[in-house]
């Protein structure tokens, strides 16, 4: 549900780079979410399709580029690549894993016109 | 629509809170590419870590923008520019609405780089929080969990074992009502709800608004009851010292499993009613396992509101935190009193310094 919430975030960013820009309007946004950021990308779609509307990216696509999860696992001592919170190491089958990456969203790029 | 939490207008109240609008404009912003290992980042919280290997995704037009390699340095310092109130209603909302007009556009297409986090908004304003937090010695804790697990009672027998020892306050955030404010300003603590309205988690812009109307005193403890839900709550940081997550043994004990965001994101996991544990089959060594295997390092505190086990221990970790959040109120007091000495030290040996030359010069 909080998906709402970040598609607002979405379009403000949007809308701010655009109007600095001097953008008639926005034909693509391209975010980056990491497999932990606690996103349900569908939603989210879902939400910006909502939210875009009347703004600069009434018709802009959303392009989203998945993250992988990474953490450093204390028993290989090295970084891996997890699926999400809870995950074993894929290497040992542990849990003493510190999440490193793909953890955060971000607005990466617009395409204006 | 609210731009925080994804509520309509007018949902989002403060109790006795007037109009507000925290905008996002005046965002500054800057970054440098350079050619480097794909994918490693430094965060401003001095965190650098790489990404692994971009995947492989279904945008074949736009490939060539998706394999970028860069290293940036972000500087998250956004300026939250003007608040205003309006005098009507005891409604906050947060946000404001799309754009207005369209300024005359570029007819080619081109890219613009933004590389910013979604919730940088949320994230700057929080920081913001605990910087006020921090210079007031108030430790603050971020209450998460279902609905039902017990906190607001967990919490009113917590304010009464401290009373006489730590002022406590009480921010309260519900969907509706003003029920559990109530139940706390019972005991005699400040008290402020948020009703969220349609929205599922509180955020940090109303934090701040509660904040500032509820002057929670120095040195105090603030507890800062989320609304019930183990989900959205995890993602957003309000500006506490902690977030700590309480589960009730009469919900399951692969919750922190069912839900791993939260058990990830709490420094200390309270597992409450375990009076009832003699009526229920809930495996306690498993809940604690499934909890370690989210988060390895949560501390643990098995408790019973009702029949106050180990409320002690509970009440022991507030207060180690509260003192150690006035120690650092007193350093921080210590170290702007020096600064402020030699200030004065400073502006004497300027005065002597001019006054010879002028004498000097008189001579």
């Amino acid at each position: 549900m909080h998906e709402m919430a970040l598609a607002e975030g979405v379009r403000e960013i949007v809308d701010e780079t655009a109007r600095s820009s001097g953008a008639g309007r926005v034909a693509a946004v391209r975010l980056e979410i990491g497999r932990l950021a606690q996103v349900e990308i569908e939603a989210l779609r879902f939400a910006f399709d909502v939210v875009k509307r009347g703004s600069l990216a009434d018709s802009a696509r959303l392009e989203i580029v998945e993250v992988d999860g990474t953490a450093w696992c204390m028993c290989c001592c090295e970084p891996v690549v997890i699926a999400g919170h809870g995950e074993a190491c894929p290497k040992c089958a542990h849990y003493q894993l510190q999440v490193t990456g793909g953890d955060r969203m971000r607005v990466l790029e617009i395409e204006i016109e | 629509m609210c731009m925080t939490c994804g509520c309509g207008h007018d949902e989002a109240h403060v109790e006795g809170a007037e109009h507000s609008h925290p905008h996002a404009d005046g965002a500054a912003h800057s970054h440098a590419h350079g050619a480097a290992d794909p994918g490693w980042h430094t965060h401003a919280d001095g965190t650098t870590h790489r990404h692994a290997v971009v995947p492989a995704h279904a945008h074949e037009h736009h490939e060539h923008e998706h394999e970028h390699e860069h290293e940036h340095e972000h500087e998250h310092e956004h300026e939250h520019g003007h608040e205003h109130g309006h005098g009507h209603g005891g409604d906050l909302h947060f946000g404001h609405g799309p754009a207005g007009a369209a300024a005359p556009g570029m007819t080619q297409a081109r890219m613009v780089r933004v590389e910013r986090d979604i919730l940088a908004v949320n994230d700057a304003i929080a920081q913001r929080n605990r910087g006020w937090l921090e210079e007031r010695g108030v430790f603050a804790l971020n209450l998460v969990s279902s609905p039902g697990s017990g906190k607001t009672t967990l919490l009113v027998r917590t304010i009464e074992r401290l009373a006489g020892l730590l002022p406590v306050a009480v921010i309260e955030g519900d969907q509706q009502t003003t029920f559990d404010a109530e139940r706390i300003r019972a005991t005699g603590a400040p008290a402020l709800q948020i009703n969220t309205g349609k929205g599922c988690h509180l955020d940090a812009a109303m934090v701040e608004t509660a904040l500032h109307r509820l002057a929670p005193a120095d040195d105090s403890v603030l507890m800062i009851e989320n609304v019930g839900n183990l989900v959205c709550p995890a993602g957003f940081d309000l500006g506490e010292a902690h977030k700590v997550v309480v589960l009730s043994v009469t919900e399951g004990e692969d919750k922190p499993l069912k839900y791993p965001d939260m058990f990830h994101a709490a420094a200390l996991m309270l597992l409450n009613k375990v009076d009832l544990l003699p009526h229920l089959s809930f495996d306690v060594e498993r809940c604690v396992a499934n909890a370690r295997r989210v988060h390895p390092a949560i501390e643990i505190i098995e408790i019973s509101a009702t029949s106050g086990e180990n409320m002690g221990d509970w009440l022991r970790w507030i207060e180690r935190g509260a003192h150690a959040a006035r120690e650092r109120r007193l350093e921080r007091g210590k170290a702007l009193a020096q600064a402020g000495r030699l200030d004065v030290l400073e502006r004497a040996a300027r005065a002597t310094d001019s006054g010879a030359r002028e004498r000097a010069a008189g001579g």
